[in-house]
Protein backbone atom coordinates (compact mmCIF):
# COMPACT_ATOMS: atom_id res chain seq x y z
CA UNK A 1 0.00 0.00 0.00
CA UNK A 2 1.23 3.47 -0.29
CA UNK A 3 3.07 4.91 2.33
CA UNK A 4 1.29 7.83 5.08
CA UNK A 5 2.33 9.52 8.14
CA UNK A 6 0.86 7.43 11.14
CA UNK A 7 -0.31 9.96 14.04
CA UNK A 8 -1.79 8.34 17.09
CA UNK A 9 -3.71 11.06 19.63
CA UNK A 10 -4.72 10.41 23.08
CA UNK A 11 -7.56 12.58 23.19
CA UNK A 12 -10.39 13.39 20.67
CA UNK A 13 -9.42 17.03 20.34
CA UNK A 14 -5.73 15.98 19.20
CA UNK A 15 -7.79 13.58 16.67
CA UNK A 16 -9.48 16.61 15.52
CA UNK A 17 -6.71 18.86 15.12
CA UNK A 18 -4.80 15.98 13.15
CA UNK A 19 -7.56 15.67 10.79
CA UNK A 20 -7.67 18.84 9.78
CA UNK A 21 -4.94 18.39 7.63
CA UNK A 22 -5.18 17.90 4.41
CA UNK A 23 -5.24 13.79 3.09
CA UNK A 24 -6.08 12.98 6.42
CA UNK A 25 -8.22 9.60 7.47
CA UNK A 26 -9.52 8.53 10.67
CA UNK A 27 -8.14 4.96 11.39
CA UNK A 28 -10.34 3.06 14.03
CA UNK A 29 -10.40 -1.03 14.38
CA UNK A 30 -9.03 -1.11 11.32
CA UNK A 31 -10.47 -4.46 9.74
CA UNK A 32 -11.92 -2.61 6.94
CA UNK A 33 -10.10 0.38 6.45
CA UNK A 34 -6.59 -1.57 6.18
CA UNK A 35 -7.67 -4.04 3.57
CA UNK A 36 -9.01 -1.02 1.88
CA UNK A 37 -5.88 0.76 1.69
CA UNK A 38 -3.95 -2.81 0.28
CA UNK A 39 -6.45 -2.61 -2.48
CA UNK A 40 -5.18 1.27 -2.94
CA UNK A 41 -9.07 1.98 -2.64
CA UNK A 42 -7.66 4.74 -0.45
CA UNK A 43 -4.58 6.41 0.21
CA UNK A 44 -4.70 8.88 2.79
CA UNK A 45 -1.47 11.05 3.45
CA UNK A 46 -1.89 10.93 6.76
CA UNK A 47 -3.88 8.25 9.56
CA UNK A 48 -5.21 9.04 12.75
CA UNK A 49 -5.11 6.42 14.81
CA UNK A 50 -8.72 6.88 17.35
CA UNK A 51 -7.09 3.14 19.21
CA UNK A 52 -5.41 5.63 21.71
CA UNK A 53 -8.16 7.66 23.14
CA UNK A 54 -9.58 6.07 26.57
CA UNK A 55 -12.60 8.74 26.23
CA UNK A 56 -14.20 6.63 23.34
CA UNK A 57 -14.33 3.40 24.92
CA UNK A 58 -16.65 1.29 27.17
CA UNK A 59 -19.73 0.14 27.58
CA UNK A 60 -21.98 2.31 30.48
CA UNK A 61 -25.61 1.89 30.97
CA UNK A 62 -27.62 4.96 32.24
CA UNK A 63 -31.14 4.52 33.22
CA UNK A 64 -32.79 3.29 30.07
CA UNK A 65 -30.04 4.26 27.73
CA UNK A 66 -26.62 2.07 26.98
CA UNK A 67 -23.60 4.58 26.14
CA UNK A 68 -21.06 2.89 23.56
CA UNK A 69 -17.96 4.45 22.68
CA UNK A 70 -16.89 4.83 19.39
CA UNK A 71 -13.68 2.48 19.84
CA UNK A 72 -15.49 0.12 21.83
CA UNK A 73 -14.72 -3.28 19.93
CA UNK A 74 -17.64 -6.05 19.24
CA UNK A 75 -16.02 -8.69 21.52
CA UNK A 76 -16.53 -5.88 24.66
CA UNK A 77 -20.21 -5.01 23.63
CA UNK A 78 -20.93 -8.85 23.05
CA UNK A 79 -20.39 -9.20 26.67
CA UNK A 80 -20.91 -5.96 28.90
CA UNK A 81 -24.38 -5.23 26.07
CA UNK A 82 -25.71 -8.89 26.76
CA UNK A 83 -27.77 -8.29 30.32
CA UNK A 84 -29.09 -5.40 29.33
CA UNK A 85 -29.43 -5.13 25.36
CA UNK A 86 -29.73 -8.57 24.18
CA UNK A 87 -30.17 -8.05 20.37
CA UNK A 88 -26.85 -5.34 20.08
CA UNK A 89 -24.96 -7.97 22.35
CA UNK A 90 -25.98 -10.82 19.58
CA UNK A 91 -25.10 -8.75 16.61
CA UNK A 92 -21.63 -7.75 17.88
CA UNK A 93 -21.01 -10.88 19.12
CA UNK A 94 -21.69 -12.11 15.50
CA UNK A 95 -19.50 -10.19 13.29
CA UNK A 96 -17.04 -11.50 11.34
CA UNK A 97 -14.57 -13.80 13.72
CA UNK A 98 -13.20 -13.71 17.14
CA UNK A 99 -9.82 -11.79 16.09
CA UNK A 100 -11.85 -8.86 13.85
CA UNK A 101 -14.36 -9.02 16.73
CA UNK A 102 -11.03 -7.84 18.96
CA UNK A 103 -10.27 -5.67 17.11
CA UNK A 104 -13.12 -3.43 14.91
CA UNK A 105 -15.34 -1.14 16.20
CA UNK A 106 -18.96 0.09 16.45
CA UNK A 107 -17.39 3.33 15.47
CA UNK A 108 -15.51 2.39 12.43
CA UNK A 109 -18.19 0.39 11.30
CA UNK A 110 -21.17 3.40 10.92
CA UNK A 111 -18.24 5.93 9.85
CA UNK A 112 -17.34 3.70 6.88
CA UNK A 113 -22.03 2.05 6.22
CA UNK A 114 -20.38 -0.51 4.48
CA UNK A 115 -24.26 -1.56 2.69
CA UNK A 116 -23.61 -5.40 4.33
CA UNK A 117 -22.26 -4.55 8.05
CA UNK A 118 -24.23 -5.51 10.83
CA UNK A 119 -24.21 -2.81 13.10
CA UNK A 120 -26.32 0.25 11.41
CA UNK A 121 -28.92 -1.81 11.80
CA UNK A 122 -28.83 -2.07 15.17
CA UNK A 123 -28.79 1.65 15.42
CA UNK A 124 -31.01 2.55 13.01
CA UNK A 125 -33.49 -0.40 14.47
CA UNK A 126 -33.54 0.37 17.27
CA UNK A 127 -33.33 4.25 17.25
CA UNK A 128 -30.48 5.66 18.18
CA UNK A 129 -28.01 8.54 18.43
CA UNK A 130 -25.26 8.70 17.34
CA UNK A 131 -22.82 11.41 18.74
CA UNK A 132 -19.82 12.85 17.05
CA UNK A 133 -17.48 15.64 18.41
CA UNK A 134 -19.72 18.62 16.99
CA UNK A 135 -23.77 17.45 17.57
CA UNK A 136 -25.98 14.58 18.27
CA UNK A 137 -27.61 13.02 15.19
CA UNK A 138 -30.75 10.65 15.10
CA UNK A 139 -30.03 7.81 13.68
CA UNK A 140 -32.94 8.48 10.89
CA UNK A 141 -30.92 11.26 9.66
CA UNK A 142 -27.34 9.58 10.08
CA UNK A 143 -27.45 6.73 7.27
CA UNK A 144 -27.61 8.37 4.11
CA UNK A 145 -26.71 5.74 0.91
CA UNK A 146 -24.48 3.27 0.57
CA UNK A 147 -20.86 4.25 2.46
CA UNK A 148 -22.82 7.61 3.11
CA UNK A 149 -23.62 9.24 6.38
CA UNK A 150 -24.83 12.73 7.30
CA UNK A 151 -20.40 12.95 8.73
CA UNK A 152 -19.21 16.36 7.13
CA UNK A 153 -15.51 16.35 6.88
CA UNK A 154 -12.75 15.86 10.15
CA UNK A 155 -16.03 14.68 12.19
CA UNK A 156 -15.21 11.86 14.34
CA UNK A 157 -17.82 9.46 15.60
CA UNK A 158 -17.35 9.56 19.59
CA UNK A 159 -20.36 7.06 20.85
CA UNK A 160 -23.91 5.55 19.94
CA UNK A 161 -26.82 6.38 22.59
CA UNK A 162 -29.23 3.55 22.46
CA UNK A 163 -32.46 3.63 24.00
CA UNK A 164 -32.42 0.33 25.67
CA UNK A 165 -35.68 -1.76 23.85
CA UNK A 166 -37.89 -3.70 25.80
CA UNK A 167 -37.06 -6.70 23.21
CA UNK A 168 -34.61 -7.40 20.49
CA UNK A 169 -32.86 -9.40 18.02
CA UNK A 170 -30.50 -9.31 15.18
CA UNK A 171 -30.93 -12.06 12.43
CA UNK A 172 -28.25 -13.05 10.11
CA UNK A 173 -27.64 -14.52 6.97
CA UNK A 174 -24.53 -15.14 6.60
CA UNK A 175 -22.15 -15.00 3.41
CA UNK A 176 -20.34 -17.65 4.70
CA UNK A 177 -16.93 -16.34 2.78
CA UNK A 178 -16.71 -12.40 4.12
CA UNK A 179 -19.61 -13.48 7.24
CA UNK A 180 -20.69 -9.99 6.49
CA UNK A 181 -24.32 -10.08 6.23
CA UNK A 182 -26.11 -11.36 2.78
CA UNK A 183 -29.11 -9.86 4.33
CA UNK A 184 -29.40 -9.05 8.50
CA UNK A 185 -32.70 -7.50 9.97
CA UNK A 186 -32.31 -5.89 13.30
CA UNK A 187 -35.75 -5.89 15.45
CA UNK A 188 -37.09 -4.34 18.36
CA UNK A 189 -40.08 -3.46 20.42
CA UNK A 190 -39.43 -0.60 22.68
CA UNK A 191 -40.83 0.32 26.10
CA UNK A 192 -43.77 1.68 24.65
CA UNK A 193 -44.38 -1.32 22.44
CA UNK A 194 -43.49 0.41 19.08
CA UNK A 195 -41.61 -1.76 16.77
CA UNK A 196 -38.52 -0.36 14.31
CA UNK A 197 -37.25 -3.27 11.78
CA UNK A 198 -33.74 -2.52 9.83
CA UNK A 199 -32.43 -4.05 6.82
CA UNK A 200 -29.11 -4.03 6.53
CA UNK A 201 -26.99 -6.52 3.65
CA UNK A 202 -29.87 -5.96 1.17
CA UNK A 203 -30.29 -3.02 -0.46
CA UNK A 204 -28.32 -0.61 -2.75
CA UNK A 205 -28.85 2.09 -0.80
CA UNK A 206 -27.58 0.57 2.74
CA UNK A 207 -29.26 -0.01 5.88
CA UNK A 208 -33.66 1.03 5.88
CA UNK A 209 -36.15 0.72 7.79
CA UNK A 210 -39.10 -1.63 6.68
CA UNK A 211 -41.77 0.37 7.70
CA UNK A 212 -45.08 -1.96 7.17
CA UNK A 213 -43.16 -4.61 8.78
CA UNK A 214 -42.93 -2.17 11.65
CA UNK A 215 -46.61 -1.03 11.58
CA UNK A 216 -47.54 -4.68 11.73
CA UNK A 217 -45.56 -5.75 14.40
CA UNK A 218 -46.36 -3.24 16.31
CA UNK A 219 -49.94 -4.43 16.10
CA UNK A 220 -48.57 -8.12 16.94
CA UNK A 221 -45.50 -8.76 17.59
CA UNK A 222 -45.49 -11.86 16.42
CA UNK A 223 -43.91 -13.41 12.61
CA UNK A 224 -47.23 -14.82 12.16
CA UNK A 225 -47.96 -10.70 11.34
CA UNK A 226 -45.30 -10.67 8.22
CA UNK A 227 -47.46 -13.41 6.35
CA UNK A 228 -49.10 -10.89 4.45
CA UNK A 229 -46.27 -8.57 3.54
CA UNK A 230 -43.95 -8.54 0.46
CA UNK A 231 -41.10 -6.83 -0.06
CA UNK A 232 -40.40 -4.73 -3.07
CA UNK A 233 -37.07 -6.21 -4.87
CA UNK A 234 -36.59 -3.40 -7.47
CA UNK A 235 -33.65 -1.58 -4.65
CA UNK A 236 -32.26 -4.83 -3.71
CA UNK A 237 -28.39 -6.01 -4.25
CA UNK A 238 -28.51 -7.98 -6.98
CA UNK A 239 -25.00 -10.07 -7.10
CA UNK A 240 -23.22 -13.74 -7.32
CA UNK A 241 -24.50 -14.37 -4.06
CA UNK A 242 -27.76 -13.88 -4.74
CA UNK A 243 -30.37 -12.06 -6.62
CA UNK A 244 -32.90 -9.35 -5.70
CA UNK A 245 -35.57 -11.00 -5.40
CA UNK A 246 -33.73 -13.91 -3.65
CA UNK A 247 -32.69 -10.64 -0.91
CA UNK A 248 -36.11 -9.55 -0.92
CA UNK A 249 -37.35 -12.94 0.00
CA UNK A 250 -34.71 -13.06 2.41
CA UNK A 251 -35.66 -9.55 4.20
CA UNK A 252 -39.01 -11.39 5.39
CA UNK A 253 -37.64 -14.38 6.68
CA UNK A 254 -34.85 -13.04 8.46
CA UNK A 255 -37.38 -10.42 10.26
CA UNK A 256 -39.37 -13.46 10.86
CA UNK A 257 -36.42 -15.28 12.77
CA UNK A 258 -35.58 -11.87 14.47
CA UNK A 259 -39.10 -11.40 15.95
CA UNK A 260 -38.72 -14.97 17.19
CA UNK A 261 -35.40 -14.94 18.99
CA UNK A 262 -36.06 -11.48 20.55
CA UNK A 263 -35.57 -11.31 23.89
CA UNK B 1 11.56 6.04 9.27
CA UNK B 2 10.00 5.37 12.78
CA UNK B 3 11.63 3.26 15.28
CA UNK B 4 8.84 1.00 17.18
CA UNK B 5 9.47 -0.77 20.84
CA UNK B 6 7.36 -3.85 21.68
CA UNK B 7 7.61 -6.98 23.70
CA UNK B 8 7.80 -9.75 21.67
CA UNK B 9 7.36 -12.94 23.03
CA UNK B 10 8.52 -11.36 26.94
CA UNK B 11 11.68 -9.43 25.21
CA UNK B 12 11.78 -6.21 24.40
CA UNK B 13 12.57 -5.36 20.77
CA UNK B 14 12.54 -2.87 18.07
CA UNK B 15 12.68 -1.86 14.96
CA UNK B 16 12.47 0.69 12.22
CA UNK B 17 8.86 1.35 10.38
CA UNK B 18 7.31 3.09 8.10
CA UNK B 19 3.54 4.37 8.65
CA UNK B 20 2.61 1.80 6.61
CA UNK B 21 4.23 -1.28 8.08
CA UNK B 22 2.00 -4.19 9.27
CA UNK B 23 2.17 -5.41 12.26
CA UNK B 24 3.05 -8.96 10.20
CA UNK B 25 5.89 -7.54 8.34
CA UNK B 26 7.01 -5.62 11.58
CA UNK B 27 7.40 -9.16 12.79
CA UNK B 28 8.89 -11.76 9.93
CA UNK B 29 11.51 -8.93 8.21
CA UNK B 30 11.86 -6.49 11.41
CA UNK B 31 12.65 -9.42 14.05
CA UNK B 32 13.08 -12.13 11.60
CA UNK B 33 9.66 -14.33 13.38
CA UNK B 34 8.57 -15.61 10.22
CA UNK B 35 6.98 -18.48 12.35
CA UNK B 36 3.93 -15.62 11.84
CA UNK B 37 2.50 -16.83 8.57
CA UNK B 38 0.62 -14.34 5.56
CA UNK B 39 -1.80 -16.10 3.83
CA UNK B 40 -4.39 -14.45 1.93
CA UNK B 41 -2.91 -10.25 3.22
CA UNK B 42 -6.79 -9.78 3.29
CA UNK B 43 -7.38 -10.22 6.56
CA UNK B 44 -9.78 -13.88 5.82
CA UNK B 45 -7.41 -16.09 6.70
CA UNK B 46 -6.25 -16.84 9.85
CA UNK B 47 -2.77 -17.63 9.28
CA UNK B 48 -1.06 -13.81 10.74
CA UNK B 49 -3.07 -14.17 14.16
CA UNK B 50 -0.91 -12.95 16.95
CA UNK B 51 -1.73 -11.86 20.36
CA UNK B 52 -1.52 -8.11 21.32
CA UNK B 53 -2.24 -7.84 25.29
CA UNK B 54 -3.22 -11.33 25.53
CA UNK B 55 -6.13 -10.52 22.85
CA UNK B 56 -5.82 -12.61 19.22
CA UNK B 57 -5.94 -10.26 15.82
CA UNK B 58 -4.90 -10.67 12.46
CA UNK B 59 -1.40 -9.33 12.03
CA UNK B 60 -2.12 -8.49 8.68
CA UNK B 61 -4.45 -5.99 9.46
CA UNK B 62 -3.16 -3.73 12.37
CA UNK B 63 -0.12 -1.13 11.89
CA UNK B 64 3.20 -1.69 13.66
CA UNK B 65 3.09 2.00 15.12
CA UNK B 66 -0.33 1.59 16.55
CA UNK B 67 0.56 -1.40 18.90
CA UNK B 68 3.89 0.29 20.24
CA UNK B 69 4.23 -0.65 23.88
CA UNK B 70 2.13 -3.77 23.01
CA UNK B 71 2.63 -7.03 24.72
CA UNK B 72 2.91 -9.47 21.93
CA UNK B 73 2.55 -12.81 21.80
CA UNK B 74 3.68 -15.35 18.06
CA UNK B 75 3.90 -19.05 17.45
CA UNK B 76 7.91 -18.34 18.55
CA UNK B 77 6.93 -17.80 22.01
CA UNK B 78 3.94 -20.89 22.54
CA UNK B 79 7.26 -23.33 23.11
CA UNK B 80 8.19 -24.34 26.72
CA UNK B 81 11.11 -22.40 27.93
CA UNK B 82 13.07 -26.05 27.36
CA UNK B 83 12.36 -25.39 23.90
CA UNK B 84 9.58 -28.39 23.65
CA UNK B 85 6.47 -28.06 22.37
CA UNK B 86 3.78 -26.44 24.18
CA UNK B 87 0.54 -28.02 25.06
CA UNK B 88 -1.33 -27.10 22.44
CA UNK B 89 1.48 -27.47 19.64
CA UNK B 90 1.85 -31.02 21.08
CA UNK B 91 -1.53 -31.86 20.87
CA UNK B 92 -1.56 -30.74 17.14
CA UNK B 93 0.79 -32.94 16.59
CA UNK B 94 -0.23 -35.87 18.47
CA UNK B 95 -3.57 -35.53 16.63
CA UNK B 96 -2.01 -34.87 13.31
CA UNK B 97 -3.78 -31.50 13.54
CA UNK B 98 -2.20 -30.25 9.94
CA UNK B 99 -1.66 -31.40 6.72
CA UNK B 100 0.95 -28.61 4.64
CA UNK B 101 0.95 -27.10 8.26
CA UNK B 102 0.49 -23.61 6.43
CA UNK B 103 -2.30 -22.15 8.72
CA UNK B 104 -1.08 -24.25 11.89
CA UNK B 105 0.75 -21.10 13.64
CA UNK B 106 -2.90 -18.82 13.38
CA UNK B 107 -4.54 -21.98 14.24
CA UNK B 108 -2.30 -22.71 17.25
CA UNK B 109 -2.73 -18.66 18.29
CA UNK B 110 -6.50 -18.41 17.78
CA UNK B 111 -6.77 -22.23 19.96
CA UNK B 112 -4.55 -20.26 22.93
CA UNK B 113 -6.83 -17.28 22.73
CA UNK B 114 -10.01 -19.35 22.51
CA UNK B 115 -8.44 -21.77 25.54
CA UNK B 116 -7.61 -18.76 27.88
CA UNK B 117 -11.45 -17.52 27.40
CA UNK B 118 -13.27 -20.78 27.40
CA UNK B 119 -11.08 -23.22 29.54
CA UNK B 120 -13.41 -26.29 28.79
CA UNK B 121 -14.84 -25.86 25.09
CA UNK B 122 -17.70 -27.65 23.48
CA UNK B 123 -16.58 -29.27 19.86
CA UNK B 124 -19.28 -26.27 18.98
CA UNK B 125 -17.53 -23.89 20.38
CA UNK B 126 -14.21 -25.05 18.86
CA UNK B 127 -15.30 -24.53 15.53
CA UNK B 128 -17.22 -21.23 15.65
CA UNK B 129 -13.71 -20.31 17.83
CA UNK B 130 -12.02 -21.03 14.90
CA UNK B 131 -13.95 -19.60 12.22
CA UNK B 132 -11.89 -17.07 11.32
CA UNK B 133 -9.02 -19.30 10.33
CA UNK B 134 -8.96 -21.31 6.98
CA UNK B 135 -7.15 -24.18 6.33
CA UNK B 136 -6.82 -25.05 2.63
CA UNK B 137 -6.19 -28.43 2.77
CA UNK B 138 -9.47 -28.78 5.02
CA UNK B 139 -8.00 -30.64 8.35
CA UNK B 140 -10.45 -29.31 10.38
CA UNK B 141 -11.59 -32.38 12.02
CA UNK B 142 -8.22 -33.35 13.23
CA UNK B 143 -7.41 -29.48 14.04
CA UNK B 144 -11.14 -29.54 16.57
CA UNK B 145 -9.78 -32.93 17.91
CA UNK B 146 -6.10 -31.19 18.73
CA UNK B 147 -7.85 -28.76 20.39
CA UNK B 148 -10.35 -30.60 22.08
CA UNK B 149 -7.53 -32.65 23.61
CA UNK B 150 -5.29 -29.81 24.25
CA UNK B 151 -8.26 -28.88 26.67
CA UNK B 152 -7.77 -31.88 28.51
CA UNK B 153 -10.94 -33.53 27.02
CA UNK B 154 -11.94 -36.65 25.61
CA UNK B 155 -11.48 -36.90 21.78
CA UNK B 156 -12.66 -40.26 20.77
CA UNK B 157 -16.38 -38.29 20.52
CA UNK B 158 -14.86 -35.82 18.29
CA UNK B 159 -15.91 -35.01 14.65
CA UNK B 160 -16.49 -37.92 11.74
CA UNK B 161 -13.59 -38.67 9.59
Amino acid sequence: MQNFDFVKPSSVAEAVAALAKSGAQALSGGQTLTPTMKQRLATPDVLVSLTGIAELKGVKQNGGVLWVGAATPHVQVAKEAAAVFAGLAGLAGGIGDPAVRNRGTIGGSIANNDPAACYPSAVLGSGATVITNKRRIAADDYFTGMFSTALAEGEIVTAVEFPIPKRSAYAKFNQPASRFALTGVFVSQATDGSVRVAVTGASNNGVFRWKAAEAALTANFSASALVGLTVDATDMIGDLHGTAAYRANLVKVMTGRAVTSSR
Amino acid sequence: MTKVTMTVNGKSVSAETEGRTLLSSYLREGLGLTGTHIGCDTSQCGACVVHIDGVAVKSCSVFAQDVAGSKVTTIEGMANADGSLGVIQQAFQDHHGLQCGFCTPGMVMSSAALLANNPKPTEADVRHGLEGNICRCTGYHNIVKAVMAASGQDVAAVAAE
